[in-house]
């Protein structure tokens, strides 16, 4: 027994020791947060502008929603689903805030209101598909509400564009304060919220517990309906809150908003280290995730990059940190 | 010589699970890895096959030395492996999972499937290993044990000349494994070479010989089993010799505990009551496929019932999911601790606090310092090894797996505790604890269900003992009532 725990007591003191030394250890550890780095180092060589406090303030600004919808991305991943209707749930969430507020006249505040319930609720019929249904796969459920939401919204619109929103609905998308994006702003709330939610409550374990092994959950006495309507409730959430964003940002609510975010969310939520499988993966990598894609666009568009590049790069991308996800792995066993 | 292991060592995240390993197999012979869980003999074994790469030392093959950095570097060596887990396509036939991934072709230019070659020589495979079977039969039609029997004439089909076998007999029915042993009798009378994992002393005295002895990593002895005694594998095996296999404290019967009455789990199943007391461990005995831990799911609310009642202390019990029976207080240690019992890629903290995180919170948060308090405090009672509560419970040997799913179940503070199988795939010392464990808990006052398919556990820890056949109970012994025969008896419906 005493041999035993010297040989733990030694192994303990390698590891320490690696954790100094070994710049692999390291770069295993925080690699989306390396690779941002390293980016950004490349970028500010390559073109002068990237640096400034103006462009820097552009990147957080144009990172911010997909960002909220990566955070909200996450949930669903960690429990080893997949929300696909994001996108669609955002254009929603904007257009039926459009009619109430613009067309309806109600007071802008309770606009605000009005896109965050509605995203909730979409949201909340998602996680009702999943587990009451019992629809075999999210993929399946929330395939076919993206394609219910985007099509409610050009019904209700006509299929036209909704201008002429009130300050107070634009504000989190359009101001700043001294010369940080409210957006940006609410992202960093919003991300502390949801790593305290995810670390340190027991509906945030739940949701690694069910990705990580869903029977073991259950007969552990979780209640993993629940828990999964709860995340399919928060990731609609968050798409009715990115929406809000886009709304400030445009001054206008488009039935054709948003499409393709889900993918834009799903790339930050990989390129931030969390498992396809469920079960691995943090707020913080899934922020990472989005800055990466966000400065990676910026970037190109400083170097004069036609957006087609753009989008073979951010896909090679994609394929790069999932593989060196997949080598950390290997390197583990 | 067919295979020599020179200074072999490996270490995982700082932590040294092989301590210069120096072995021999010798051409055509049965030779056993024995050891404790989390003595090493699966991380030799994967070292062999090429699942893991070893950090120092060198791998002699035929008298060569050979590099062996992923499994198909042993497989066209020809080392054949059998896992635990069986790796066949249940939709397949036996003939195509044999023949899976080198698949016999007519001619040269048209490179059809030669079905009438393949059928034949599956035949003549099974036949080989005693089995006469159409090798056109879906495999998700065959048992468990004959199932490995293909899994066998899969290797033989490959032409390898050395088998491992890592604890084969673990998940069979006693008939089954008799099966495999003759099975490995007769390949090793065909001048097989088998390294064989298994926990069974027994069996391992009757088909081996010699005896390759770990602990902690290190290797401690080889001995030719002629020459060697039960006793002394164990006390080779865990450093100490081992008094008891079964301790057992005195019984005192107490207050009923738990009592189940006319409980049906289908429409045309037979009606089950039994009682258990505090006090006692209750066994419950039977073959494989009596219904046991079909009993075991619906009392915790796992599956569903048909009709019937569950009263803890008397109190009527309204259980329709695991939560309910959680909070009843029921703890339920499942068959399968690695697909209904770990969370494996999370550590040690979470996996035992998940099921009462109400019980580390402060303000409404869960509180790190309390989860890691009660971690460290189980690490410690229980003796988990290695005493890392951040290791993910995937790189933990199955013993100590099995001692983080109870360590789970004890945190819950649950008054009724059914253990499946708890010994199932583990070692002699860490039976003990588990016992020794289960001892602890009757003397506070709990009641204690054990399900097992090993009837000489069964004997050994239970104060009483039913018996299922068919899913009925067919006895309800006293410890002194029961002995073999009675129980083959009664679980064969006779």
């Amino acid at each position: 027994m005493k041999e035993q725990t010297e040989i733990i007591e030694q192994g303990n003191v390698e590891e320490k020791k690696k954790a100094k030394y070994d710049f692999k250890y390291i770069a295993n550890k925080f690699g989306a947060l390396f690779g941002l780095i390293i980016l950004s180092i490349t970028l500010a060589i390559l073109s002068p502008s990237f640096l400034k406090i103006d462009n820097l303030m552009n990147i957080a600004r144009q990172s911010s929603i997909n960002a909220l919808l990566s955070i909200g991305m996450l949930l669903p991943i960690l429990t080893a689903g997949i929300d696909l209707s994001v996108g669609s749930i955002l254009a929603f969430s904007i257009v039926v805030t459009g009619v109430v507020t613009v067309m309806w006249g109600m007071p802008p505040v309770l606009g605000i209101f009005v896109c965050l319930l509605v995203g909730a609720l979409a949201g909340l019929l998602n996680g009702l598909l999943l587990t009451k249904l019992r629809l075999p796969h999210p993929f399946i459920s929330t395939l076919g509400t993206m394609n219910v939401f985007r099509g409610l919204a050009l019904i209700i619109t006509g299929a036209t564009p909704i201008f002429g929103f009130a300050y107070v609905i634009n504000f989190t998308g359009q101001a700043n304060v001294g010369f940080i994006p409210v957006s940006f702003i609410l992202v960093i709330v919003i991300s502390i919220i949801f790593h305290i939610f995810l670390t340190r409550t027991a509906t945030g374990r739940y949701i690694y517990a069910i990705g990580g092994n869903k029977e073991a959950a259950r007969l552990s006495g979780i209640p993993v309906d629940r828990v999964l309507i709860k995340v399919y409730t928060l990731s609609g959430l968050m798409a009715g809150l990115g929406g809000l964003v886009l709304i400030g940002r445009t001054n206008a609510a488009s039935p054709i908003a948003g499409l393709t975010y889900e993918l834009d969310a799903i790339a930050a939520v990989i390129i931030g280290g969390a498992s396809f499988f469920g079960g691995v993966g943090t707020v913080w990598g899934t922020l990472i995730g989005a800055m990466i894609i966000a400065v990676l666009r910026n970037g190109l568009n400083l170097l004069g990059t036609s957006t087609d590049i753009q989008t073979v790069v951010i896909g090679t991308v994609i394929i790069l940190a999932v593989y060196v996800d997949v080598l950390r792995r290997r390197s583990k066993n | 010589m067919i295979l020599e292991l020179k200074n072999i060592s490996k270490s995982f995240s700082g932590v040294q699970v092989l301590h210069d390993i120096n072995m021999e197999v010798k051409l055509g012979e049965v030779h056993v890895l024995l050891g404790e869980n989390g003595a090493g003999k699966s991380t030799i074994i994967k070292i062999i096959t090429g699942a893991y790469e070893k950090d120092v030392g060198e791998l002699i093959w035929k008298g060569l030395p050979i590099e062996v950095t992923k499994p198909s570097d042993s497989i066209d060596a020809g080392i054949g492996t059998i896992y635990q887990e069986l790796n066949l396509i249940p939709e397949l036939s036996i003939m195509e999972n044999i023949f899976l991934g080198h698949e016999k072709k007519t001619g040269s230019k048209i490179s059809l499937l030669d079905r009438t070659t393949m059928k034949k020589e599956a035949k003549v495979l099974m036949e080989r290993l005693g089995q006469n079977v159409n090798p056109d039969e879906l495999v998700q039609n065959l048992g468990v044990g004959q199932q490995q029997l293909v899994e066998i004439a899969k290797a033989l089909s490959l032409n390898c000349e050395l088998i491992i076998m890592d604890e084969p007999t673990s998940s069979l029915s006693e008939r089954e494994a008799e099966q495999l042993l003759l099975t490995i009798e007769r390949l090793r009378e065909q001048g097989m070479t088998i390294i064989y994992i298994s926990h069974r002393l027994e069996e391992i005295k009757r088909i081996s010989d010699r005896i390759t002895i770990l602990r902690d990593g290190h290797k401690i002895k080889t001995v030719e089993t002629k020459s060697t005694s039960i006793d002394e594998m164990i006390s080779l095996m865990v450093g100490r010799s081992l008094d008891n296999k079964f301790p057992k404290i005195d019984f005192k019967k107490g207050k009923e505990i738990l009592s189940v009455k006319n409980l049906k789990l289908t429409e045309d199943s037979p009606q089950i009551n039994f009682t258990a007391y505090q006090g006692e461990i209750l066994g419950i005995s039977g073959l494989v496929g009596a219904g046991r831990t079909e009993l075991a799911r619906a009392i915790f609310g796992a599956d569903p019932i048909v009709s019937g009642e569950v009263y803890i202390e008397k109190e009527k019990q309204n259980i329709r999911h695991p939560i309910d029976a959680i909070k009843a207080g029921l703890a339920f240690i499942t068959e399968d601790r690695k697909e209904e019992g770990l969370f494996l890629d999370q550590s040690l903290i979470f996996n035992k606090t998940i099921a009462m995180l109400n019980k580390v919170k402060k303000n409404g948060l869960i509180h790190p310092k309390s989860q890691r308090k009660v971690a460290d405090k189980y690490v410690k009672d229980l003796s988990i090894r290695p005493n890392n509560v951040n290791l993910l419970t995937r790189y933990l040997s199955g013993g100590n797996q099995q001692k983080v799913v109870i360590a789970k179940w004890l945190f819950t503070d649950a008054r009724v505790f059914i253990f499946d199988e708890p010994t199932r795939g583990i070692d002699v010392g860490a039976k003990v604890e588990v016992y020794n464990l289960m001892n602890y808990l009757i003397e506070n006052g709990a009641g204690v269900i054990v399900i097992s398919s090993e009837l000489p556990e069964i004997l050994g820890i239970s104060d009483r003992i039913l018996v299922m056949s068919e899913g009925k109970i067919t006895a309800d012994l006293s410890r002194n009532e029961a002995d073999q025969e009675v129980i083959m008896k009664a679980a064969t419906g006779g």
